[in-house]
């Protein structure tokens, strides 16, 4: 169980990007953050994982606080939290299962990270798990001689490697073609009922969030002013989160792309 | 356009505006002064200047034609040289890489130690590979050990500086996967630095090499080892014929070792 | 999305090994050994003279408490071998640019016909191939110690190096222009004066500044084989012992080497 509340990020002395935002997700739900670019997703989910440091708050994870946490206490807390990115955020120049395996970065030692001498159990699990992706056949492939959508597989396979306790997605299908998107939405909902992993997607498409999700956030200005199942979410709501701002199109998944880019760069600036 | 016209023979045409024009003759009188200036003041015999050609001309006539007799010599020199070279960069390796990730924005520790690289990098690049000869001869005594170390140091400073560079350029989003898995700072560099900058490195080392067989060639003169030495010598007992062929062999050496560059860098890269 | 669960049944037990970095084991180890084998010969001829060797640090510690605190007592010994230094530098760079523009266009393969081209080519090759203090060793040689033999040496230092980029830049310069002026009648040198130089030139003054950087450099040891400049100072002071007026210098070198680096990267920001 997720427990966000209060939660404060401000950069420097501007405006917050996160103004209290509180959230709690429990089970192994499948959750959709939308919102416009600036709206604070990407700042929020990086928040959890503490990639940002939050300004105040509290975020709990199966009712360990993870806020104010430092050094080792910290990387134990990142090992079970999983995490997948828009750019897929691949080692290039290392194989596919090297990248898969550095998942368990946070558990082997130095040495074992050096040599490559993995357990036989993560070498195992990884099998298991990029069997279950369909990328099995490439483990000793260069992740940058990969498809987008293999890539992404990749990703989320390293993100399960870690046994998380909670998924996390930025954007995960933004840089991908329509049809290889769906699969990898269709992917994480499967993967999260099977495993039954609470799994927390920030995502442009809203037709996309409406087939894949459970439940459906949405952002604006840094706080939250939709939350339902998907069914709840009609033209209204769409307004109130984008009115104003240019809108997505609603089923169009190449605009995604573009604004998406725009996002990332929006809330990491 | 017709009124225009009348006004057409009074235009004038000239390249820069007015301001620029000052600027220009400001930078042209400073320069001939400086010019003046360092013609008049300087320590020069004129006679000799006239006569320079002359003694140039001569000076080739007597190295015609190359002797060539004592050739297992120079090849035993140029060996040496190459030695020099090729220990050094290797040697070059084991500082450097510490130090440029010391002086690297993004991997440095704190900011002392930020310091700290730096001053080495500069200190290591401000001092000519001939004067750190000099210094070292006068430590250890004349001999190959104070070439390999004179190389060596001169060398820290640029593959330093140039791996410092290409360790800030490196793409951030890996590293921030490796952080979301909970790895600490040294399997982050393993994972998501280390792979990102080995092209460069060898591009760095080879380049690197290149350059230290021409600087090896100069050690012999302040007593460094190589071949340097022998035309010392060579030129101090006036054999020119002697001094043509080393000079021969040095051009030699100096174009196989650009081929050589350049093949490895295909290999490699 | 059935397609993921057929796939599965991966078997506990597979095993994974990184795979080499070289592809080819007779090539991977090959390659170990051979550089083993190296070491080995390389170490087993280079003539160490170790009893020497071992005599080094306390001479370290002899030169360096000998060194320090730097003596700047004979400074105006260091103003006349840094003034002579800079107008070496100067003068050299000077020479060197303005002989390098005509080489330039000789080793450019586009606007120089071959056997130019190969003349301007292998002017460049030779004066790249020797390093400065070689090339000053035979200028004192042929016309005799001082600052004239160090402006000669640092002169071609200029001409190998700017003449060879600036030859790289003539043979990627945009032809459209070249053929613009040849449409309109004009001749060989009209060409290169309108179509060739004006792309040039800004390169060409980056080119200088940092020439005039390098050469800087290279006139402070260009004297130690005595070609003049503060080189030949230091040699001096090196070979009398004189380590507090050695250091002085060095600090001094690289001060204004500092100094020269940031003007000239300045200047090079502000052209470009």
């Amino acid at each position: 169980m997720l427990e966000i509340s209060n939660l404060v990020k401000r950069y420097g002395h501007n405006e917050p990007v996160l103004e209290g935002l509180d959230l709690t997700v429990d089970g192994s739900s499948v959750v959709a953050i939308v919102g416009a670019s600036g709206a604070g997703k990407s700042t929020m989910l990086r928040c959890i994982n503490r990639l940002v440091e939050p300004t105040s708050g509290s975020i709990k994870l199966n009712g360990s606080e993870l806020v104010n946490l430092r050094g080792s206490a910290l990387r134990h807390a990142r090992r079970r939290i999983g995490m997948v990115f828009q750019g897929f955020n691949l080692i290039d120049r290392l194989t596919v299962m090297e990248n898969v395996l550095s998942g368990r970065l946070g558990y082997v030692s130095f040495y074992q990270a050096l040599t490559r001498r993995y357990p036989q159990n993560d070498i195992d699990r990884a099998f298991q798990l990029m069997d279950r992706v369909g990328i099995g056949h490439y483990a000793d492939k260069r992740a940058d001689q990969l498809s987008g959508g293999e890539r992404q597989r990749v990703a989320v396979v390293r993100a399960l490697m870690q046994e998380p306790e909670i998924l996390l997605a930025d954007e995960p299908t933004a840089s991908l073609d329509p049809k290889t998107s769906q699969q990898i939405m269709s992917l994480l909902q499967t993967l999260a009922s099977e495993m039954s992993l609470p799994v927390l997607i920030n995502i442009h498409n809203v037709t996309q969030a409406r087939m894949y999700t459970d439940r459906i956030v949405g952002m604006r200005h840094g706080q939250m002013i939709f939350d339902g199942v998907p069914k709840e979410f009609n033209q209204n709501a769409l307004d109130a989160i984008y009115g104003g701002i240019e809108s997505p199109e609603e089923d169009g998944d190449n605009t995604a792309d573009k604004d998406s880019a725009t996002q990332q760069g929006g809330v990491v600036a | 356009m017709v009124d225009h016209a009348a006004k057409l023979t009074d235009r004038v045409w000239s390249r820069y505006d007015r301001k620029e024009q000052w600027a220009r003759y400001a930078i042209y009188l400073v320069t001939l002064f400086a010019i003046v200036w360092a013609v008049r003041d300087i320590d020069i015999f004129w006679p000799w200047v006239w006569d320079a050609p002359n003694q140039i001309q001569n000076l080739g006539a007597r190295m015609w034609p190359p002797e060539i007799s004592a050739w297992q010599a120079i090849l035993n020199a140029m060996l040496e040289t190459v030695h020099i070279a090729t220990l050094s960069s290797m040697l070059t390796i084991f500082i450097a890489l510490p130090v440029s990730y010391i002086a690297a924005q993004n991997t440095t520790p704190n900011k002392a130690m930020l310091w700290l690289g730096r001053f080495i990098l500069v200190s290591s690049r401000s001092v000519n590979t001939i004067i750190w000869a000099l210094l070292f001869v006068a430590i250890f005594g004349p001999g190959v050990l104070a070439g390999i170390l004179a190389v060596m140091f001169r060398s820290i400073g640029f593959v330093g500086k140039l791996m410092g560079e290409a360790i800030e350029e490196i793409d951030r989003r890996p590293v921030e996967a490796m952080e979301a898995t909970g790895a600490s700072k040294m399997k982050i560099v393993l994972y998501a630095i280390v792979p990102q900058v080995m092209p460069a490195f060898f591009a760095i080392i080879i380049l690197r090499w290149d350059v230290n067989i021409r600087e090896s060639t100069v050690l012999g003169l302040v007593g460094a080892g190589g071949i340097g030495m022998m035309l010392q010598g060579s030129i101090d007992m006036f054999a020119w014929q002697t001094v043509a062929t080393i000079l021969l062999a040095i051009l030699v050496l100096v174009i196989l070792g650009e081929a050589v560059t350049s093949v490895l860098r295909k290999k490699v890269i | 999305m059935t397609d993921f669960r057929t796939a599965s049944g991966a078997l506990p037990g597979r095993v994974w090994k990184k795979p080499p970095f070289i592809a080819n084991p007779w090539i991977r180890y090959g390659l170990f050994a051979v550089t083993l084998i190296y070491l080995y010969w390389a170490f087993s001829t280079l003539p160490f003279n170790w009893t020497r060797i071992s005599e080094g640090l306390p001479r370290a510690a002899r030169i360096f408490s000998g060194g320090f605190p730097p003596s700047f007592e004979r400074a105006s010994l260091m103003w006349t071998g840094f003034k002579e230094s800079f107008q070496i530098a100067f003068l050299a760079t000077l020479l060197g640019v303005m002989l390098s523009v005509p080489i330039a266009v000789m080793a450019a393969k586009n606007v120089a016909p071959l056997p130019i081209y190969l003349l301007g080519r292998s002017l460049i090759i030779i004066s790249r191939s020797f390093h400065p203090v070689i090339v000053a060793i035979l200028f004192v040689a042929a016309v005799g110690f001082g600052p004239l033999a160090g402006i000669l040496t640092l002169t071609l230092y200029s001409v190998g190096f700017v003449g060879k980029m600036l030859a790289e830049e003539v043979e990627e310069i945009d032809w459209g222009q070249v053929e613009a002026m040849r449409s309109v009648g004009a001749g060989y040198l009209k060409v290169l004066i309108y179509a060739v130089f004006p792309q040039i030139l800004p390169r060409q003054i980056g080119l200088s500044m940092y020439q005039l950087d390098s050469n800087l450099r290279a006139s402070a040891v260009v004297g130690i084989v005595g070609a003049g400049g503060i080189g030949g100072t230091l040699m001096n002071a090196f070979g009398r012992y004189d380590y507090d007026f050695a250091f002085a210098i060095l600090l001094l070198i690289i001060g204004i080497i500092l100094v020269s680096e940031g003007i000239s990267g300045w200047v090079r920001k502000k052209i470009w």
